[in-house]
């Protein structure tokens, strides 16, 4: 039988308002920047209370702030979590949320195809502390299945990778990982909830870097890591640091205190105060601003986006297209499936003629900034080779899907003519 | 902490401190298909401030393993022989909604067994309508959503939250979803027959605090004085809170309680 549950506001509402009261202290409507390291603690008893999660409330700054709350509630409404905690960039949330989980010993199985950066922690820097990962494919649920050890302790990839632009197949990985009692965890930064809810498709935890269109303008650094609230820690046995005493609060053992949100209250607890890579008020409230208009910006970016795949795929000048909209991509129909309204306002595509094409090419465009970023209102290039995935060998690049002329583009919110205007004159000067 | 309750593991919070039998105790109750997390706030509160805790989980729900009692009279029932096996004479009992009917029965079936009553988002009848029932007993979603939605004050979908980071209705949504299947319908079918004789509610000795939201959906907050007006000597509180007011207002509830509990006879 069919059942009916009552309405919930929709994404474009929950963009505008979720997490957000008028300020009761002053009836301001727009989100006040709480600009303040700590709070006033009325009483000695209140004080201890406030320390020792007998009342919740803002302490100092560096654990929770309420403009910052505002920001992790409307994520957490708009991704469907539990809840949600902003973190100082990208990198800085998924280090939080690596470090909740896991310690010396543990083990990451990665999709190959990820942002230089996080590349680089998994790598390079994660093993000094004694944390291993093993890169898999992106699209061979067989090489995830088959990487899985005893101490694996995460799954984790990018929901559309960068700059391969190749689609994690959430739903198989979120059985796997359901499978082997191991959470699944999504960088869902290039497609945002307005494209697809990785949580609704089968992962458990989601990290954005809100650099990129959460914000959606380029002013800001900033990351949030996101808790479905249905991983069961218990069951699972693998995380004692979720399910067993903590001595660094009082041996709480998180899981008992809140089956569905301990492990927010243990990267909380432990992760900010320890580590400190907390967001500032000022950051959370220019994020918002962006925020409230994610679901106009995403269609436009999405769309815009898809006028200049076509474009490129016709071009002579272009050997091959990285877009899963073009009809050949590997993942053609599991984006259709998984993001019905449009993927990835980033692409990837090889120009005839390798490097040295490439250089002409990013210095004949003028409406194109040349930078390392991603998901701004402005229309951006880079060449990922030589700049944010120059860590990585030929032979991670070539596995991450970059080729020493891949040319990665992010388009933005210009009109679509005067960008294949700039990309086609870019394009004739390549091949000179 | 666990102890053996008609012969199953009975598991229960203790706030974050060694139960102790010598101090007052207050016993927690939730609401159907729900958890001691709920009372996160007040009994970690509690439990560090000169009372013995048991934030249980009733059988069968969270941590209890066993089944869920079909019928608001067992559950009490349950309760009682737990303040007998965690080895007190009596304690104080509070409950949320489901756990307010439970909490109401403990004292009406084993008055000697509470010291203290504290009844929120309570009301008696407590109909719940045939829609939720049959979502309810089919397991589906849509049982989760009736349960998250109707359970807070209608601006809660889109307010800042009282406890900084967390998004209540996806929080109380997940714990819903998390109940083993069919005790959501069972806890809802056993709220939705409940009905002592209206000489019961006039017969409880225990002190009473009623406490209601004057946003619930759920039990309107007149279901609420209208009980407290049937039990002797009942308090009324009101709060500008909705049917889930534990994690709401979660400050408020807790100065209610704590005004309530603290009283001397």
């Amino acid at each position: 039988m069919a059942h009916s549950g009552p309405k919930t506001p929709h994404i474009d509402t929950l963009a505008v308002h979720a997490g957000q009261s008028p300020d009761p202290a002053t009836g301001a409507r727009a989100v006040p920047i709480y600009q303040s390291a700590s709070f006033v603690l009325p009483d000695t008893d209140t004080a201890a209370a406030l320390f020792n999660l007998e009342l919740p409330g803002h302490v100092y700054s560096r654990l929770s702030n309420p403009t910052v709350a505002v920001f992790e509630e409307r994520m957490a409404a708009l991704e469907g979590g539990v809840g949600a905690i902003a973190t100082a960039s990208g990198q800085a949330a998924l280090h939080l949320a690596i470090a909740t989980l896991m310690g010396r010993g543990g083990h990451i199985v990665s999709s190959a195809s990820l942002y230089g950066g996080s590349h680089n922690l998994l790598h390079y820097t994660l093993p000094r502390f004694g944390i291993e990962t093993t890169f898999v494919p992106v699209g061979d649920p067989g090489a995830w299945r088959g990487a899985i050890r005893p101490e694996t302790r995460l799954l984790f990839g990018e929901s559309v990778g960068n700059p391969s632009v190749g689609v994690l197949d959430i739903p198989a990985l979120g059985e796997i990982a359901d499978a082997h009692a191991i959470p699944l965890l999504v960088d869902a930064t290039v497609t945002t909830p307005c494209l697809g809810r990785a949580l609704d498709m089968g992962a458990h935890l989601v990290v954005h870097s809100a650099t990129k269109f959460l914000s959606g303008h380029g002013v800001v650094i900033g990351g949030v890591l996101v808790d479905g609230g249905r991983f069961d820690w218990d069951a699972s046995g693998k995380f004692p640091t979720l399910t067993e005493p903590y001595d660094g609060f009082h041996g709480m053992v998180f899981s008992e205190e809140s089956a569905v949100s301990a492990f927010l209250l243990r990267a909380r607890r432990e992760g900010l105060r320890d580590f400190g890579a907390c967001m500032a008020a000022m950051t959370a409230f220019q994020i918002l601003q962006g925020l409230e208009t994610l679901h106009l910006r995403m269609p436009r970016h999405v769309r815009t986006t898809a006028t200049v795949v076509e474009f490129l795929a016709r071009h002579e000048a272009v050997a091959r297209v990285h877009h899963p909209d073009v009809a050949a991509h590997p993942d053609h129909a599991l984006a259709k499936r998984l993001y019905p309204d449009g993927c990835s306002a980033i692409l990837a595509f090889e120009l005839k003629g390798g490097r040295e094409a490439g250089r002409k090419f990013i210095e004949a465009l003028t409406l194109f900034s040349h930078l390392a970023n991603i998901g701004d209102a402005k229309s951006l290039v880079i060449h990922p080779a030589s700049t944010t995935h120059f860590r990585m060998d030929d032979a991670a690049l070539a596995a991450a899907g970059i080729g020493a002329g891949t040319v990665r583009l992010s388009i933005g919110l210009e009109h679509p003519d005067d960008l294949l205007e700039d990309l086609s004159r870019a394009l004739r000067a390549s091949q000179k | 902490m666990n102890f053996i309750v008609q012969g199953y593991p009975a598991w229960a919070y203790g706030g974050g401190r060694t139960f102790d039998p010598a101090l007052p105790a207050i016993v927690f109750l939730h609401g159907a298909a729900l958890d001691h997390s709920v009372w996160q706030w007040q009994s970690r509160y509690f439990a560090h401030h000169g009372f013995a805790v048991l934030a249980v989980d009733l059988p069968g729900h969270g941590r209890s393993p066993g089944t869920p009692r079909p019928t608001i009279g067992a559950m009490a029932d349950w309760v009682a022989d737990l303040v007998e096996a965690a080895g007190l004479e009596a304690a104080h009992v509070v409950g949320h909604s489901m756990g307010s009917l439970v909490a109401l029965d403990t004292a009406i079936r084993h008055p000697r067994r509470v010291a203290r009553l504290a009844l929120l988002g309570a009301a008696v009848p407590m109909a719940v309508g045939e829609p939720f029932l049959a979502a309810a007993k089919d397991d589906s979603p849509a049982a989760f959503d009736m349960q998250s939605v109707w359970g807070h004050a209608r601006h809660v979908a889109l307010a800042a939250s009282a406890v900084p980071g967390i998004a209540l209705h996806g929080a109380s949504r997940r714990l819903v979803a998390r109940a083993r299947p069919g005790v959501q319908h069972t806890d809802l079918a056993a709220c939705h027959a409940y009905a002592p004789a209206v000489e019961a509610l006039h017969g409880v000795k225990a002190p009473t605090l009623v406490v209601a939201g004057r946003r619930d959906l759920m039990t309107p907050w007149k279901s609420g004085e209208a009980l407290a007006r049937e039990i002797p000597g009942a308090a009324f509180v009101l709060l500008d809170a909705g049917h889930a007011m534990t994690g709401e207002s979660p400050r408020e509830v807790l100065h209610a309680l704590h005004a309530h509990l603290r009283a001397r006879p």
